[in-house]
């Protein structure tokens, strides 16, 4: 019985092996990513924060030939729906002229390589994996109305890019022996809520090799979560609430200066 | 000291904010207007959006306009009738402002007929009062002309029915001048996102003929209630208050008004005018040009969908 059984184990192991081969050569280079921190509370004395996000490549044998190795990690905010408009010179002013409705525009995307983008990612790449800014914005919701009109979107990105709401830093990921990197991507103050997702690609000669995806959860916190709620939850009771703190603040800084007879 | 604000979601200087609400606190209680024609430019251009900054705008005007109507009510200078005929006239003026403004936002051109109403209000109203007060000020300073003092000037204002006394003013008049200039008032503040004292202070003195000690206390006194109003209609329809932001305003508001009030009594009525003309054309030519210069961004992000 015994010697059966090992019979058996010798003659299915090759086809295991066999079975198991290509998986391996595809996955021969992988990507282990970690981040300093996984949640980001507003508080009230919230000024921005860093992320760091680190990781190494896994190998189970020597590196491929080829291309030197890159590594691109991008941050994205969640998809927020807004209207871009533009002014034109109408009888002497200027005024909103013309508008044009964007589905989704992501509140935050930055974009960090280890080497100048074009060498780290062809386009044919990044329109797969909607990588660089302009893509993964066209990913997201561009109506059909705003896909006529290239210049709305261009002054989307110019603006968000001067808000530090967009950007794209190229060599900023140091990457060492091939092996280890690490990034800080700068969060800015005017976050909005939400999950904010994390991807790191691995690339070789412009293709990407592996990739990977974590999520950083940013909350308000504290005070700021209670009046945020409050807000939404008791709009009348937080109005009310609203006057009362005025009127006292009103009443008392008169009673205060009427007793310092001033 | 930077702070995190939980509704406007920007960073700002705390101490910016405190300074913001003490000088538009000090103009109040100065002048008598309640300040929303300034401190809503102001907020903007610190980076609050729009729509938070007008809501608790509105706020801090309540809390300044309180604590200037507590020191003018000390001076026995708050006309409490003519305060309730004009805000019974401003509550149903605001009433058609708040329709028209709805009207206006669906055909998407709101921002530019608020920036059109604050350059032709303003405009109007500084021009007219820089031209009369300076007008008082050059025949004051005559040689051996003290100006000739009529108790108050007749006016097309003086033959119309429903007459009342108002007698803090010295005024016995019609209701309707005053019920009309409050819907008049009321209709601008809700779509200009304002009290309305600019206006309701010129309005008073040269149509009423309100005596300008009493105009301001009267002023302000109708401010509280407009102003109460448009928070709590912000604070249920969009959620823009900003209590942490208003407390920062208020906190430097009413520190702000308590001096001003003070400053007030010791200026000379027509050159207190002068100073409120000249701050009134000085918004209203910068409102102005931001129509008429080319604009360094052609493009604007609003968040949202197209009404």
């Amino acid at each position: 019985m015994r010697h059966a059984l090992a019979l058996l184990f010798c003659a299915l192991a090759p086809a295991l092996a066999l079975t198991l081969a290509p998986a391996a050569q595809a996955a021969e280079e992988q990507v282990i990513a970690g981040l300093s921190q996984s949640s980001v509370s507003i508080t009230a004395d919230f000024s921005g924060t860093e992320i760091l996000v680190y990781g190494a490549v896994k190998r189970e044998a020597p590196a491929p030939e080829g291309g030197p190795m890159r590594v691109i990690v991008t941050v994205q905010g969640p998809d927020i729906p807004v209207t871009v408009r533009r002014k034109d010179q109408r009888y002497g002013i200027w005024l909103n002229n013309a508008s044009v409705g964007i589905d989704a525009a992501p509140s935050f995307y930055a974009v960090s390589t280890s080497a100048p983008l074009r060498q780290a990612l062809s386009e044919t790449e990044d329109l797969r994996h909607r990588i660089t800014i302009p893509r993964a914005i066209r990913a997201v919701g561009i109506s059909e109305e705003a896909d006529n009109s290239p210049a709305f979107i261009e002054a989307l990105l110019r603006i968000r890019e001067k808000e530090g709401r967009y950007a794209l830093r190229e060599n900023s990921v140091a990457l060492t022996e091939e092996t280890l990197f690490r990034t800080d991507v700068m969060l800015p103050t005017n976050l909005t809520e939400g999950d904010y997702v994390v991807r790191v690609f691995l690339t070789r000669d412009g293709k990407v090799v592996d990739s990977i995806r974590r999520a950083i959860w940013v909350r308000k916190a504290g005070l700021e979560r209670f009046l945020y709620e409050s807000a939404h939850e008791q709009p009348l009771l937080y109005g009310l609430v609203a006057l009362i703190t005025a009127a006292i603040a009103g009443w008392g800084a008169s009673a205060l200066f009427a007793r310092l007879r001033w | 000291m930077q702070l995190f604000l939980p509704i406007a979601e920007v960073s700002v200087n705390a101490f910016v904010l405190i300074g913001i609400g003490g000088i538009v606190g000090f103009l109040s209680g100065m002048f008598g207007v309640g300040g929303g024609f300034l401190i809503t430019p102001l907020l903007f251009f610190i980076g609050i959006p729009p729509a938070v900054a007008v809501a608790t705008g509105a706020n801090q005007v309540v809390a300044s306009s309180i604590s200037g109507v507590l020191a003018q009510f000390k001076r026995k200078a708050v006309d409490i009738r003519m305060g309730l005929v004009l805000l019974g006239g401003g509550l149903a003026g605001s009433g058609l402002g708040i329709w028209v403004f709805a009207q206006l936002s669906a055909a998407g051109q709101v921002d530019l007929f608020v920036q059109l109403s604050y350059v032709l209000f303003l405009g109007l109203v500084g021009v007219l009062m820089l031209q009369e007060s300076l007008r008082a000020m050059i025949r004051a300073r005559r040689p051996g002309g003290a100006p000739v003092r009529r108790s108050h000037v007749h006016t097309w204002v003086h033959g119309m029915p429903l007459k009342m006394k108002f007698r803090a003013s010295g005024l016995y008049i019609s209701v309707l001048p005053p019920f009309m200039i409050g819907a008049f008032v009321g209709f601008l503040s809700a779509i200009m996102g304002v009290g309305g004292g600019f206006i309701m202070v010129p309005a008073m003195i040269y149509l009423l003929g309100m005596p300008t000690k009493v105009v301001i206390g009267t002023s302000l006194f109708q401010i509280i209630f407009t102003t109460a109003f448009t928070t709590v209609m912000h604070a249920v329809s969009s959620q823009t208050v900003d209590l942490m932001l208003a407390l920062l305003l208020i906190l430097g508001g009413v520190v702000g008004a308590q001096f001003g009030a003070r400053i007030g009594v010791r200026l000379r009525a027509d050159q207190m005018r002068v100073l409120l003309a000249l701050l009134v054309l000085a918004v209203c030519i910068r409102v102005g040009l931001d129509l008429v210069l080319r604009p360094a961004e052609f493009y604007s992000i609003t968040l949202g969908h197209l009404p």
